[in-house]
């Protein structure tokens, strides 16, 4: 195999797993975890907030 | 330790002040010599007829203090923060991550020390000589240890996407310095490159527009996915758009090099590569851009009370700008006209001042009241009038590079009828003169606004802990 036709076929092998990444990054099944981890940043904040509320009942 | 985690994790967030404050002091000192240096090139006798003031050594420390002082120190702060915070956990290794502070901040002050004694490699963006950057690698390798430590000893499941443009910038970052800067020194402060003639100039371009797609890009995207959705208090746009936007961005990125060399004594080929890969890149910087500014859809009209929102908003608008600007000048024909001339440096300064400064400066204004137990900033006004006064500073600045430039290309190109040219160097310059008055302005602007951030920075650090009360917006 050619130098050229090598680097052809790295080329579709680089396409063929972007578009494997693409599919697998829209399928509905990871919806679900997606949006959770999109929360996942202000689940610390939540706390904050449920342990000052916990604090004020105990006052 | 922060007291106002109430959370069970010890987070080690002295590191993440460290660096958060010297942040602010580089971009200071980083934007002041480059108003120096723009006074220069209207006063000329503002060297002081001292080698160690000319524009030739001062300009490379200019770029070196803001892209590698001010801009990497706020990556180191932002990734350390949002890498403990995202994978709830500790730091690894605190001596580590202490030892890539002051490590730093000493390649900081060697590069400050040499650059005006004239120890130059000639690279741009490389110029430190080969003690500092085995130095540089040295720290670096750290920096990454402390942040993959990090990250593997996560007590989350799920690696948040921040992490992963952190991540790709580390180590896209350490293969780029490592790979350009091989050379053979030959004295304590003299080398030689590895690499020579065109192979030579293929290299620093793949390093220098890698360094623009990684440290400048990758790494403040990092920042973006982090505080945007933070400071607008909602998820991302797309969490998925945000995973393609990762793999279609470093995959790439790293072809866009060879724009640089166009028409130079690059094979044709390569050139030709590096054009058509840069108009590609369009896509996922869009892409990332949409992301980030339509996390703010359904709650735009926080943009009005939330000046700490506008820097980032507005750093994403003008990162979509710069993103559109660059594919078009990569362009064989259009950079036919636009290299050399001031255009270029108008281009790399709306993505400099207005991408990563304002995305920097948002991201410190959230985090330093968090550092230092308050609920906000010491004056929010005065975030307002800072962000202004940059705003203002960068349209300045880069519509007088547009004019000076677009001038300046169409004057060294116009031929009179018998093919002789139409004006001489000297004559371009004199036109660009009033453009240069300007840039100067903008940049006395930018200036003034570090100083009032500073100012601002300092009476919240000074401030009694948590007498800094929240305000409702109206």
């Amino acid at each position: 195999m050619d130098y050229g036709t090598l680097r052809g076929l790295i080329a579709l092998l680089i396409l063929t797993l972007f578009i494997i990444i693409v599919v697998w990054a829209y399928s509905r099944k990871r919806n679900n975890s997606f949006d959770k981890a999109a929360n996942s940043i202000f689940e610390e904040d939540r706390k904050e907030e449920t342990n000052k509320q916990e604090t004020n009942n105990n006052v | 330790m922060n007291q106002s985690n109430t959370s069970a994790v010890d987070y080690n967030m002295s590191v993440v002040r460290q660096f958060t404050v010297m942040t602010v002091i580089w971009g200071f000192v980083g934007t002041l010599v480059g108003v120096l240096i723009a006074a220069q090139l209207i006063w000329p006798a503002l060297n002081f007829d001292t080698p160690w003031l000319t524009y030739s050594r001062l300009r490379p420390l200019h770029t070196n203090a803001v892209i590698f002082a001010f801009g990497t120190s706020a990556l180191f702060a932002t990734s350390y923060y949002v890498v403990q915070r995202t994978c709830k956990t500790a730091l690894f290794s605190p001596g580590l991550a202490s030892f890539t502070f002051w490590g730093w901040q000493a390649i900081i002050v060697a590069a400050a020390i040499t650059l005006p004694l004239g120890y130059t490699t000639s690279k741009e963006y490389a110029e430190l000589e080969w003690p500092i950057d085995i130095a540089i690698a040295v720290v670096w390798v750290s920096y990454a240890i402390v942040f993959f430590g990090t990250i593997i000893k996560r007590t989350s499941s799920h690696i948040y996407v921040a992490n992963w443009f952190f991540g790709g910038f580390i180590i896209t970052v350490a293969v780029l310095h490592i790979g350009n800067s091989m050379a053979i020194p030959v004295s304590m402060m003299k080398s030689y490159s590895l690499y020579s003639g065109a192979i030579d100039a293929m290299m620093q371009w793949w390093y220098g527009h890698n360094a623009v797609g990684f440290l400048l890009t990758a790494g403040f995207l990092g920042m973006m996915y982090y505080f945007v959705p933070k400071q607008a208090e909602r998820p991302v746009y797309s969490y998925r758009l945000s995973i393609v936007h990762f793999w279609a961005l470093v995959s790439l990125y790293i072809w866009a090099g060879p724009h640089h060399l166009h028409y130079t004594a690059l094979p044709d080929w390569a050139q030709s590569l590096g054009m058509v890969m840069s108009v590609v890149l369009f896509l996922p910087s869009w892409g990332g851009m949409i992301n980030g500014i339509m996390t703010l859809s359904g709650a735009w009209h926080k943009l009005r009370s939330d000046p700490i929102l506008r820097f980032l908003i507005v750093s994403l608008s003008f990162y979509g700008m710069s993103t559109f600007e660059g594919p078009m000048m990569a362009i064989k024909s259009v950079n036919a006209l636009s290299h050399y001339t001031d255009w270029t440096i108008g281009h790399v300064h709306s993505g400099a001042l207005g991408w990563v400064a304002m995305v920097s400066i948002g991201a410190m204004y959230h985090l330093i009241p968090i550092l230092f137990n308050q609920e906000r900033m010491y004056s929010i006004r005065l975030i307002n009038i800072h962000f202004w006064m940059h705003t203002a500073g960068i349209i300045l600045y880069i519509v007088a590079m547009w004019i000076s430039g677009v001038m300046q290309g169409l004057m060294w190109r116009a031929v009179n009828a018998d093919g002789t040219l139409t004006y001489s160097f000297v004559e371009s310059l004199t036109a660009s003169y009033p453009f240069y008055f300007m840039r100067f302005l903008g940049g006395v602007l930018v200036v003034a606004g570090f100083v009032i951030m500073a100012y601002n920075m300092f009476k919240t650090i000074g401030a009694q802990d948590g007498s800094l009360k929240k305000v409702e917006a109206a």
